[in-house]
């Protein structure tokens, strides 16, 4: 570990630097902790007025201690007070030890932005700004006063914005390998929380509902002893899990020292073995886990799994293709309202009632024609001009099932009700209210559609797609023809979208224009965006955080609470996705690829390197075992 | 002569607004040349690319490739004929591993349809083990520097010289008959670009290409080419062998009086 010989070690340098130094706690750059803690205030204040507090705080993390609401307060100058102490560190500069002066400037900071809500619990007892701010409630003055009077609240947000923004500040002091255990603690103990309908539904189904019980006050978030324990686990689990990647990334290191092979191409849409072994456990638990999950997780399952289908359909025009489409939903009416005018007998004009398997067919027949048609004139624009006519077709869809026009086929604003269940070789029938066998056609479908958007990737048409991506000029120059490898990009995505209006249409059993609005369209194309776009596991992930945990445009998610607040969760998110990692939750293997193996080995040694270099020049609170990489 | 030419070009105009990117050019290349374009910047030799890839359509003037004509044609189908090009400005694409850029471009000579990969058909199944071969083999043509690791990585992580090789083994896996390569040493140290000056004399020798290049550097065209063709303003002013033109005062004047002093 201390081999100084090695020619890795020379490129340490960056992260020790051989002159550390210290400086003096009131060595501050003040200006910067103004100009922080200003944007700050503005936000804490923001925040405040929206309503988000009062809305969430019949939410609890940790029972009788912490709620969703008062959570929603405290974050900012928990996150501002650590980034506020942030350093690049570059090769050759003069790098500081991390210590008091850190934890003194998230301290102001924390304070500074929290005088903001000081300001705000003075000011509206004194003033009535109910007017133009309609989200200002008594409650919420209630709720900053903590139910006690105007100047206790007033003054105990100044002591909280110095502690969360104290704290920030000291995950610095406390070295890499101490602030990734409690950032992934607040992670473990948050989705612990956020997560209690479906483990108390998990834990009925495997009856045993007294570690549910034990885990959670009645539907108040985390009891603080379950809380403890669950922080505590997650301690011992990420010291072992690092430990055990120490090790082996020591051993990778020193087996390519032993034997440098040349690695050959194996790639080709096909799997390693132990990814395979992981595919197959994971498919396996997706098949059984419906079975031991109760209505409202299966009905939650279904609606992720109806965007996950969306998405993925979408990934193949976007995030494979390049080609910005913003009128998606347009596919997914088609589906859906095929499905309801072929079965439904309350389909006004037409209504040859057919089972929805055939139906289906149809659907994915015209969702293609229409795929076609929105795309021979669309393909032949580029960038801005045609994400502004992929929104103008996708509205036109809603309208045209809106108009008088077509409303003795369509019903107008009425919808089309009494669409029978899918039945399924006359075996079963499936319907909205059991929401298991629901999620079954769902995850088959889904399964489809992995599969598709899989083997395309790995082929010719594929390959097209991301060449004209990338350079459609240069792919179009290399013998790709662009207008047909285009038009196949919309007709495959529009046919994958009407699976999913298919089902909708079967589960809900009624159907109406304003389901299919242009928010849809931009949720599908955020849950792409925010999960990775043109890869396959990063559209799933974006699906069950966004949809799952937040809530589709017209589906609640497990934080019901979010409701109102979900497009502006949206917005925020992607906005700090586009900023710090714009290539998505799961970035496309592609762009992991970036890096050989061998430079990803020198790199996991690196890290592990550095936090042990870290944790030598910052005497850690919590201690870990072994080194991390 | 007693067969046409192999690219012949008549009377070519491009017109931008008022601009003559090119008036009246004539041009011939014979099966098996190397033809150098040459002449100062801004005098048209990119946009004679440009129209002979079918990027730009000229404003007047007739381009026969093998006897037929590729006016009207798309850039996709005049490389279907067998004329490939690389970019002055490398155009690769970037985000695509190595060996992916070179597959791609196999795509007009692969017949694979969407329902092949999606059953996994034999057929499928055989010509991605094909495509991958080929690419393999192009990649090869410049020993180990895009090979082996090389293979996964994605272009962008190239340094500036492999991505210039990259770029003329993806227009060469597009099996041409006739290469234009657009400044293919630019950027390059003398070392690397006496390498290159030696590969696309192979190119020529061993692997059968007809080769126009544009090159600025002029020790690459005397070492390499056959003919030169000099442009000035859209126009040809001068063409003959390397020291036929170097001679031409007219040339001297627009373009080599400054160039030769280094020769």
């Amino acid at each position: 570990m201390t081999a100084v010989a090695d020619p890795m070690a020379a490129s340490t340098g960056d992260t020790v630097p051989e002159t550390v130094r210290r400086r003096r706690v009131l060595d501050q750059n003040w200006r910067e902790l103004l100009k922080v803690g200003a944007i700050l205030m503005v936000g804490q204040v923001f925040i405040a007025l929206s309503g988000m507090p009062v809305s969430f705080d019949r939410r609890l993390i940790i029972d009788p201690i912490l709620s969703l609401g008062y959570l929603s307060l405290l974050w900012l100058p928990l996150v501002v007070g650590y980034a506020v102490g942030r350093e690049q560190a570059l090769e050759g500069m003069m790098a500081y030890t991390k210590g008091g002066r850190e934890v003194l400037a998230g301290a102001i900071t924390g304070v500074l932005g929290n005088l903001g809500l000081t300001l705000l619990v003075v000011g509206i007892t004194h003033f009535d700004i109910r007017d133009p701010l309609v989200n200002w409630s008594p409650q919420l003055l209630e709720l900053l006063e903590f139910e006690q009077s105007v100047w206790f609240g007033a003054l105990i947000w100044l002591g909280i914005g110095a502690a969360t923004g104290a704290a920030g500040g000291g995950l610095h002091w406390v070295g890499a390998r101490n602030r990734r255990t409690v950032i992934t603690v607040i992670a473990a103990v948050s989705s612990a929380a956020v997560l209690e309908s479906v483990i108390t539904d998990l834990a009925q189904g495997f009856h045993i509902e007294a570690v549910a019980n034990w885990l959670y006050a009645p539907k108040r978030g985390l009891t603080s002893p379950a809380a403890a324990v669950v922080a505590g686990a997650t301690i011992l689990a990420v010291n072992a899990i690092s430990a055990l990647r120490a090790r082996a990334a020591h051993r990778l290191v020193s087996a390519a020292e032993a034997s440098p092979t040349e690695s050959g191409s194996t790639r080709g849409g096909r799997l390693s073995p132990r990814r395979l072994a992981g595919f197959a456990l994971t498919v396996a638990a997706v098949i059984v886990l419906p079975l031991f999950l109760g209505r409202l997780t299966n009905e939650l399952l279904a609606n992720v799994g109806l965007f996950i289908l969306l998405a993925l359909g979408l990934n193949i025009i976007v995030g494979l293709a390049g080609i910005l489409d913003l009128g998606y939903v347009a596919f997914f009416a088609v589906g859906g309202y095929s499905v309801a005018v072929l079965t439904s007998p309350g389909s006004p004009r037409f209504s040859p009632e057919m089972p929805w398997i055939g139906a289906l067919f149809i659907a994915m027949l015209l969702a293609g024609l229409v795929g076609l048609f929105i795309g021979a004139p669309v393909i032949r624009m580029r960038g801005d001009y045609l994400a502004v006519v992929t929104l103008g077709f996708g509205e036109i869809i809603r309208i045209l099932l809106l108009s008088d026009w077509l409303s003795g086929t369509f019903n107008g604003a009425q919808g089309i009700i009494n669409i029978p269940g899918v039945e399924i070789f006359g075996l079963t029938t499936v319907r909205g209210f059991e929401p298991r066998s629901v999620l079954y056609l769902v995850l088959f479908f889904c399964a489809i559609a992995i599969y598709v958007s899989w083997r395309l990737e790995n082929s010719r048409i594929g390959r097209a797609w991301m060449a004209i991506r990338e350079d459609e000029s240069v792919a179009e120059a290399m013998g790709v023809d662009t207008v047909s490898a285009k038009l196949m990009a919309f007709v495959t995505g529009a046919v994958l979208g009407s699976f999913s209006g298919a089902i909708l249409s079967a589960k809900v059993g009624s159907i109406f224009p304003h389901s299919f609005a242009i928010i849809v369209s931009i949720v599908i194309l955020v849950v792409v965006i925010f999960g990775g776009m043109g890869n396959i596991a990063g559209v799933i992930a974006g699906a069950a955080v966004l949809i799952g945990v937040l809530g589709g445009p017209n589906q609640p998610g497990l934080l019901q609470e979010f409701a109102e607040f979900k497009i502006l969760i949206y917005g925020a998110l992607l906005v700090w996705m586009m900023l710090q990692r714009s290539e998505g939750l799961i970035p496309s293997v592609r762009r992991a690829r970036e890096l050989h193996t061998d430079e990803l080995n020198q790199d996991a040694w690196l890290r592990a390197q550095a936090d042990e270099a870290d944790d030598a020049s910052n005497p850690g609170v919590l201690d870990g075992q072994g080194p991390r990489p | 002569m007693s067969s046409p030419p192999m690219l012949e070009i008549a009377g070519l105009h491009v017109v931008f607004g008022g601009l003559h990117a090119l008036s009246d050019l004539d041009f011939a290349v014979e099966e098996g040349e190397i033809v150098a374009v040459i002449g100062p910047n801004g005098a048209g030799k990119t946009t004679f690319f440009n129209v002979v890839s079918g990027m730009v359509k000229p404003t007047q003037g007739q381009i026969y490739f093998e006897g037929r004509s590729l006016l009207g044609l798309d850039p996709n189908k005049i490389t279907a004929r067998g004329i490939a090009r690389t970019f002055q400005n490398v155009r690769l694409f970037a985000n695509m591993t190595v060996l992916e850029n070179v597959m791609v471009s196999q795509h007009c000579r692969t017949r694979q349809r969407m329902l092949d990969a999606l059953l996994y058909t034999s057929r499928f199944r055989r010509e991605e083990e094909q495509v991958r071969a080929r690419g393999k083999e192009v990649l090869g043509f410049f020993g180990t520097r895009l090979t082996g690791y090389r293979f996964d990585q994605p272009a962008s992580v190239l340094s500036y010289a492999n991505r210039r090789r990259l770029e003329i083994a993806r227009a060469m896996a597009t099996s041409p008959k006739l290469l234009l390569l657009d400044e293919p040493v630019a950027g390059m140290n003398p070392v690397e670009s006496a390498e290159l000056t030696q590969l696309i004399g192979k190119l020529r020798d061993e692997m059968g290409y007809t080769i126009v290049l544009i090159e600025h550097d002029m020790s690459v065209v005397r070492d390499i080419s056959d003919r030169v063709v000099v442009l000035d303003h859209g126009e040809a002013i001068a063409r003959g062998t390397y020291a036929e033109v170097s001679a031409d005062p007219q040339v001297i004047e627009a373009y080599l009086g400054r160039a030769a002093d280094g020769n």
